[in-house]
């Protein structure tokens, strides 16, 4: 506990884009075939640093087989709302599930070179405390750590629906699950809200058996991932609407609301439309009855490649997937940043109005087909996918693995781990920062970044930038 | 004289234990601020500010009401200002041993913002701690009315109870809407995180003093 509320939690989206910038970064990094443990990388980002874009120190897990993917903060900037009652939180530990073996691990971050395990919660107290299996997403709510699973019960995790459970976030003991009553919810992936207007808005990918062993061709074909959004009354735990995307839309992921909690919309992005191919951007708000709509905003076509240039398993289409794999809002609300993990391109678009984005910026770097090295020359192996933008906005990194078994199915052979960083143009643009290369040890995969002070996908907001 | 003047004091001590309570943003002047931005209405701000400050008027009229009928049994007033001042001591220590926030204050609604304040207002024991300084000023004027009729006297300690409930409150408000309004024209957001002290030490431990203070002018 703090005397002083942490310096890093900000009121406003604005007040935090102008706080100090980031000085390192925290990536995870998963080793597919689990033979060696599972890591956090805490890299330095300081361009006046010695060891700028180099690995100043690992944390290296005493498991193997965690399979880590995404992870997030004990604490952020929400605790600033009275509501919450936990203004003197320290933003400290780092939360991160292993999504293959259920387990958590805590780790203490307060000396980031000296990061180290602070608390490992095994598998089965997730089990036997909630039902749910596979935790994925962190962020800091109302009464405690949320965490989204992607199991439910059961070897399998098939044994009932997948859902949130809250952790307390002083004793991270697990305190049990989130919703009273989820309606047709029964697959999750992403969750995020808006605090101060009190609803959260949920995602699907798929469940277990349709991803664990890589993706399932047939379920894809017959649009059995998940292509539904899901809207609660936050703080009653209820599912209010779901808006069914359509099930061509295949996995609808990540859930990026404006940062602003004033306005009243946000993002949702799609990996494919098994129609065409074609990647998509939905955007969906609230209507002034309360009520939500979504509506498709951006596509991105596949582009023609030959049958020799494609994995086994796109081969029969003869064109190669844009895969819209992982989106991120920058803190102004102005530029959505879109990973084509497929087509090897990261795309920024201005949304400013939020019903009609427009293309900006993109960078060409990997690809399945394209296979675009980095400026300096390197090989970037995979393609875009976990983003992460600075608070200030200037500054986007990202690194290149999906999830093991998919990334054999689509880029197959190890094309080793990869952290790059663009700078943003003052009117918008992107340009890959030559200098800015980050070298993992052998046999590890890179996944998703947290920033030093908290980043564009971590903070929740309570008051208006105005 | 005497009576006078602890008189004073006790009502002094209510007034500064609202501002207390007003600035301190942990008892909601952030949220008026956020209602205003979010609706983008100066008006919100003073909405929500008389929610706060019904939230917490009710809170403090629910404890105070049962010691002033309490009063009633006029002959036990000592035992029950020792009873009052042990309660409140009890409660200090309570929370200096457990430091958790209650959780079910995070289950309230945004929009239920007299709720929230009411609650928050009893889990911090905000009401309780008023105990004291009201059995207090209930006993000075005794002292002057000397022996006055029973009925008349518990009209009277209802009275008070409205009263300091009233004066506390609107100290409350008016400093906790003074600084929200500074936050909201001049002074910006960042004050919030700037000026935002973690108070719950003392907190307890004026629960513990006002309790210690009461026990000792018994005599």
């Amino acid at each position: 506990m703090n005397l002083r509320p942490d310096p890093t939690f900000h009121a406003t989206p604005k007040l935090a884009m102008e706080a100090p910038a980031e000085n390192l970064a925290f990536t995870l990094m998963l080793s597919p075939d689990g033979s060696q443990p599972d890591g956090l990388a805490i890299v330095d980002v300081d361009p006046n640093s010695e060891t700028y874009s180099q690995i100043v120190h690992q944390v290296i897990m005493p498991n193997t087989g965690d399979e880590f993917h995404h992870f997030g903060w004990n604490a952020c900037s929400s605790a600033l709302s009275p509501l919450t009652g936990h203004a003197f939180l320290e933003r400290r530990y780092l939360i991160i599930p292993g999504i293959r073996s259920s387990r958590i691990y805590v780790i203490d971050v307060k000396e980031p070179l000296k990061a180290k395990i602070h608390k490992i919660i095994e598998p089965e107290e997730v089990f036997s405390k909630t039902g749910y299996s596979r935790p994925h997403t962190i962020h800091c709510g109302p009464e405690g750590i949320y965490v989204s699973t992607l199991g439910g019960g059961g070897e399998d995790g098939t044994d009932g629906p997948p859902g949130i459970f809250i952790m307390d976030c002083e004793t991270f003991e697990i305190l049990g699950r989130y919703e009273m009553d989820r309606g047709e919810q029964t697959k999750h992936y992403d969750f995020w809200w808006n605090l101060p207007r009190d609803y959260m808005v949920s995602s699907e990918w798929g469940l277990p058996p349709q991803f664990e062993n890589g993706i399932v061709p047939e379920d894809l074909l017959s649009n059995k991932y998940g292509h539904k959004i899901h809207f609660w009354n936050l703080r009653e735990r209820k599912n209010v609407q779901t808006i069914d995307l359509g099930a061509n839309h295949q996995m609808a992921l990540e859930i990026r609301p404006a940062h602003d909690p004033s306005k009243d919309y946000g993002f949702c992005g799609v990996v494919v439309d098994t129609t065409n191919l074609q990647g998509a951007i939905f955007t969906w708000w609230q209507k002034d009855d309360g009520t939500f709509e979504a509506k498709k905003t951006i596509t991105i076509d596949p582009v023609p490649a030959d049958a020799d240039d494609l994995p086994e398993l796109l081969k029969g289409f003869g064109a190669c997937p844009p895969l819209v794999t992982d989106i991120d809002l920058s803190l102004d609300d102005k530029y959505l940043y879109v990973a084509c993990w497929g087509l090897g391109e990261m795309h920024q678009y201005d949304v400013s109005d939020p019903m009609n984005p427009v293309l900006a910026g993109k960078v060409e770097i990997g690809g399945i087909v394209k296979k675009t090295p980095h400026p300096n020359g390197k090989t970037f192996g995979y393609g875009p996918q976990m983003v992460e933008i600075s608070r200030d906005g200037k500054r986007v990194y990202w690194t290149n693995s999906l999830y093991s078994t998919w990334d054999d199915q689509f880029y197959p052979g190890e094309r080793g781990a990869a952290m790059v960083m663009a700078n943003v143009g003052e009117n918008g643009g992107l340009t890959l920062d030559e200098n800015f290369w980050v070298d993992f040890p052998d046999g590890y995969r890179s996944h998703q970044i947290r920033l030093e002070g908290g980043d564009c996908s971590t903070d929740s907001f309570c008051y208006p930038s105005v | 004289m005497e009576a006078v003047n602890s008189a004073t004091a006790l009502w002094w001590a209510v007034v500064a234990s609202g501002i207390y309570h007003g600035v301190n943003p942990g008892m909601g002047w952030p949220l008026a601020v956020s209602a205003a931005l979010m609706d983008r209405k100066r008006g919100s701000l003073y909405k929500a500010l008389g929610a706060l400050a019904i939230g917490h008027l009710i809170a403090m009229a629910a404890i105070l009401f049962p010691f002033s009928a309490l009063l009633f049994l006029a002959e036990w007033q000592r035992e029950i200002q020792i009873g009052a001042a042990c309660l409140v001591i009890a409660l200090g220590i309570y929370l200096l041993i457990n430091r958790r926030h209650p959780r079910f204050l995070a289950r309230v609604p945004p929009t239920k913002l007299a709720l929230w304040s009411f609650l928050a207002a009893m889990a911090h024991g905000a009401g309780l701690m008023l105990v004291p300084i009201y059995l207090g000023i209930c006993r000075t004027i005794e002292t002057d009315a000397g022996h006055a009729a029973a009925d008349s006297l518990m009209a009277g300690n209802a009275g008070i109870a409205v009263v300091v409930a009233l004066a506390h409150t609107l100290a409350m408000t008016v400093s906790g809407g003074l600084v929200a309004v500074g936050v909201y024209h001049w002074l910006g957001l960042k004050f919030l995180s700037k000026s935002w002290f973690n108070l719950d030490v003392v907190w307890a431990l004026s629960l513990v003093l006002v309790g210690v203070l009461s026990l000792l002018f018994l005599h």
